[in-house]
């Protein structure tokens, strides 16, 4: 018989620092052991990442690497790269963002299938080799494109070789990024703080806002880094759909793949620059979680 | 209180749904300010009960009306969504939004509802003052042991004002040392401050401690319905008479004990009472021993019956007691266990005079509904 | 593609591994072949790869047929792709018999470092064209029709071969050439115009002759001002040095110039 007991209520136990101190000395705890093997192949795919990077700042010739950095094509690169990786990752979180959800949430509950076939094919570019969506960007929005087409005679509108097409080709490809991980997350949230949020009289429009967004916002930051990495590192769909032009559909993917035809040294110092800019975004914009310390 | 009597924060429900072989069927109704407590087994109905009170659940017929107001009506279609219904829910989880502060927590709901800020905070304050955590509000849910946040989630389901609150199993998640501060603040903050409400439980205890009305659900359909102490002491039902079958003394609290109406003392362990409130005392029968003559010595509680029923229970024989001639009136449907063995020994057969011990550290005093 | 730009990006390191793999395969490939490997110096026969630029895919996949019908047992494998891509691989010691280059200049980086058995020898010559849509639509007559504004043109980007072949002839010509698009490679311009996204590209007469009627080739002058010289040579890592020998000297003999001649290549 529990009830037996005289509890002194439940406010002298296990309050706030106490716990967040208990947390702390987990964090010296040698936890439960690995299995010896474990390193083996873990070391050797730690290695198959870091060491081709390495060969780069091996390669690298540090001496012209100032000069090789500040090359007018080289800037404009760069320029152009940040500027269509921002305006791709804002589409990504303003159309992949409401996918996600309505992936996560949304019931179709006439057609079960449907849900799944959506996912399928939402998910496709994450599999498909780049160059084959910059060639399906290319035959849907291409001169005698399915829409392509029409926008071209009714509007006199051209997509390809334009900053436009690299920004939907980096759309294309790293839209799926940011709706995986924030499906997950809300998946992960569950519709449960929504239902009580509906409970205490909050419509769906302000529990999505004041509960659903705060809750998953780590998950989103995250697949807004990848998505925003996947755009800067994107090469196959520009190159396939936007072509290569300075200052125009050039990003810094295309620069490298273009100057390593002639100069290695400049190509390998345009991928460092690339590295570094990869490692920023990661750093910088990783949301704590996702490195294990919560 | 009859169900014409609901006045304004009144619940009325029929309702009937049939889905994949299971089907419910009931009419319940809970007065203003009544608290009903909802026993029965896994899959008797009561979560199905819980969402189409709150919302989440569309039955295929019937109708809802909460404080005279109609949330559903099958027959015209009528059907406010959960949001605006005023129907709260605290969970067995606290299901705190781990975002917020304890104190924006409690303000969500009356923010929610368009409440000005001003008022939400001060409504906030007192309601964690009044659950006990006012010096936490300003911790995050990872901040709170799990007693303190359901203490958060209590007065934030209480904060909208609603008109029916949902207690889901509420203490059913937390730590054994945490349950019965828990119980007795919901027996302040709802039971004794009116609130209608309607809980769904396992334990015999929190419908004792919490319910003026007890209605046990099975596959569906209510079973057995009534004042909380009948329906304990003298279950009907399978389901009630396994999940109660606990000895209980109804009286008022006095020291540690409670003194029965025909003035006999009996000595226990208070939990959270005050001296003069109405109280029961509750032990469970397997802390009963059994005597032919009346035994001596260490503390304990000793009183008459006469045996009026043997009741095998697999390893265990249930003696149940009538009152014995000129014994407290009391006894009568208390139970003891005891082992076969002992049965022979003590030659015990119904109509027999024997004696009922039981020892004071077995024996809780709780607070009651009057 | 994305690891192809990072494996073009990472230049030796990852290039060295890469080529560990292709050799692994290509190792793999021969054995299954057949018994015929080994110990055998390959009299006649054997497993025999080539780098070869990527014009000459079409050609030297039909020399192929005739060479291994002419010589039982022997298996040709080719590698093909941009003929800096095949130097730099030959450089960082890929496993080769023949090395086909669409140019001098990278034909130099392998005989610098004097990886080639002997001097190269040249066995065809490539010359720019104006590449169209059938029926020439929008009437491109030369290299100046190119300059108009309304006209989407795609050219090589300078850095790759076919580019600084269209350097010179636009030099020669006097124009300079609003392209919307400077492509990585000359596949890359005739896909461009192949499904009408471009007017017009400039690219080689092989690739027009290749495309099978989907575009049209505009000849023009200064195309002589650039002719590109497809030097061949066997390779000092080669395994089988009489096979590739003999390879060579079947592309370069009747065979070779007939199949060439007909696939748009000109005789040096």
């Amino acid at each position: 018989m529990t009830a037996a007991r005289t509890g002194l209520g439940d406010l002298e136990e296990a309050p706030g620092p106490g716990r967040r101190r208990e947390r702390a000395a987990d964090r010296h705890g040698t936890g439960v052991g690995l299995p010896a093997w474990m390193w083996f192949p873990a070391a050797l795919g730690f290695l198959l990442i870091a060491l081709p990077v390495f060969g780069l700042l091996w390669e690298a010739d540090w001496a012209e690497m100032p000069s090789l950095l500040t090359s007018p094509a080289a800037l404009s690169a760069l320029r152009l790269s940040l500027l269509t990786a921002a305006v791709s990752t804002t589409l990504c979180l303003l159309f992949g963002g409401p996918l996600a959800v309505v992936l996560a949430r949304g019931r179709i509950n006439r057609f079960p299938g449907l849900m799944r076939a959506i996912r399928s094919i939402v998910l496709l570019p994450l599999v498909l080799p780049p160059v084959v969506g910059g060639l399906a960007l290319l035959f849907l929005l291409g001169a005698r494109g399915l829409v392509g087409q029409g926008l071209n005679t009714a509007f006199g509108i051209f997509i390809p070789f334009t900053t436009i097409a690299v920004i939907l080709a980096q759309t294309f490809v790293a839209m799926p990024f940011l709706i995986v991980a924030l499906e997950g997350a809300l998946r992960t949230a569950g519709e449960r703080y929504e239902a009580t949020a509906a409970t205490l009289g909050a419509s769906p429009a302000l529990a999505f806002r004041r509960v659903t967004v705060p809750l998953v916002l780590p998950g989103l930051a995250s697949g807004l880094v990848l998505a925003f990495a996947r755009c800067m590192g994107e090469f196959g769909a520009t190159i396939a759909f936007a072509g290569s032009l300075e200052g125009t559909t050039r990003t810094l993917p295309l620069l490298v793949y273009l100057q390593g035809e002639t100069d290695i040294a400049g190509a390998v110092a345009l991928s460092l620059l690339l590295v570094v800019v990869s490692l920023i975004v990661i750093v910088v914009g990783r949301p704590r979680g996702t490195d294990g310390q919560r | 209180m009859s169900p014409g009597e609901a006045g304004a924060g009144g619940v009325e429900l029929t309702a009937r749904l049939d889905r994949d072989g299971f089907a419910l069927d009931l009419e319940l109704s809970v007065g203003g300010g009544e608290v009903v407590a909802v026993l029965g087994p896994n899959g008797a109905g009561k979560s199905t009960l819980l969402g189409i009170l709150s919302g989440l659940l569309r039955p295929d017929r019937g109708s809802l009306t909460v404080g005279g107001r109609t949330l559903l009506d099958t027959a015209t279609g009528a059907f406010v969504p959960a949001h605006r219904r005023g129907v709260g829910l605290l969970a067995q989880e606290p299901l705190l939004f781990p975002h917020l502060s304890a104190q924006a927590n409690v303000e969500f709901g009356p923010r929610a509802q368009g409440t000005p800020r001003r008022e939400a905070q001060e409504r906030a304050r007192r309601l964690l003052d009044d659950v006990g955590v006012g010096a936490l509000a300003a911790r995050r849910p990872s901040q709170l042991s799990g007693g303190q946040q359901q203490r958060v989630a209590l007065a934030r389901a209480l904060s909208p004002r609603p008109g029916l609150l949902l207690l889901d199993e509420p203490l059913a998640a937390l730590d054994v040392d945490a349950t019965p501060a828990m119980r007795t603040l919901l027996r302040r903050v709802i039971a004794d401050s009116k609130q209608t409400a309607l809980l769904v439980t396992h334990d015999a205890l929190d419908a004792l401690v919490l319910a003026d009305r007890v209605v046990v659900l099975d596959r569906g359909r209510i079973v057995e319905q009534g004042p909380a102490r009948d329906v304990l002491a003298r279950p009907r039902s399978a389901f009630s008479a396994r999940i109660a079958g606990l000895d209980l003394v109804p009286g008022v609290a006095d020291g540690a004990g409670v003194r029965t109406a025909d003035g006999v003392e009996l000595q226990g362990k208070a939990v959270e009472v005050t001296d003069g409130e109405p109280a029961v005392a509750v032990f469970p029968p397997s802390a009963v021993s059994v005597h032919t003559v009346r035994p001596e010595g260490s503390p304990r509680n000793v009183f008459p019956v006469r045996i009026a029923a043997l009741e095998p229970r697999g390893d265990t024989v249930r003696l149940r007691a009538g009152v014995a001639g000129a014994g407290p009136a009391w006894t009568d449907g208390l139970a003891a266990d005891v082992t076969p063995a002992a049965v022979a020994e003590l030659g015990v057969e119904p109509g027999q005079d024997v004696w009922f011990a039981v020892k004071a550290t077995e024996v809780a005093v709780h607070g009651r509904q009057p | 593609m994305n690891t192809r730009s990072a494996y073009r990006a990472a230049g030796a390191v990852v290039s060295a591994a890469a080529l560990g793999l292709l050799a692994a395969c290509g190792g793999g490939g021969g054995d299954a072949g057949g018994e015929a490997g080994q110990g055998d110096q390959a009299q006649a026969g054997g497993p025999l790869t080539v780098f070869a630029a990527a014009s000459l895919t079409g050609t030297f996949e039909e020399l192929e047929r005739e060479f291994e019908a002419a010589n039982p047992g022997t298996d040709v494998t080719f590698n093909f792709a941009g003929s800096s891509t095949l130097a730099q691989q030959i450089t960082q010691g890929a496993p080769a018999d023949v090395f086909a280059s669409a140019d001098q200049s990278n034909m130099d980086k392998v005989t610098e470092p004097e990886l080639t058995e002997g001097e190269p020898t040249l066995f065809a010559t490539n010359t720019l064209q104006i590449a169209v849509a059938p029926q020439n639509p929008k009437d491109v007559t030369s290299l100046e029709t190119l300059t108009q504004p309304d006209l989407r043109t795609v050219i090589c980007a300078p850095q790759v071969p076919c580019g600084a072949a269209t350097e010179r002839v636009e030099q020669a010509a006097g124009v300079d050439i609003p392209a919307v698009s400077e492509e990585q490679d000359v596949k890359a311009v005739l896909q461009k115009v192949q499904t009408g996204n471009a007017d017009a590209g400039l690219v080689y007469k092989t690739d027009v002759a290749a495309s099978g009627g989907q575009v049209e080739g505009v000849d023009f002058p200064q195309a002589s001002e650039a002719v590109n010289d497809y030097p061949i040579a066997v390779l000092k890592s080669t395994r089988n040095a009489e096979l590739a020998q003999r390879w060579v000297e079947f592309v370069t003999g009747d065979e070779g110039k007939r199949v060439l001649e007909a696939a748009g290549f000109g005789s040096p």
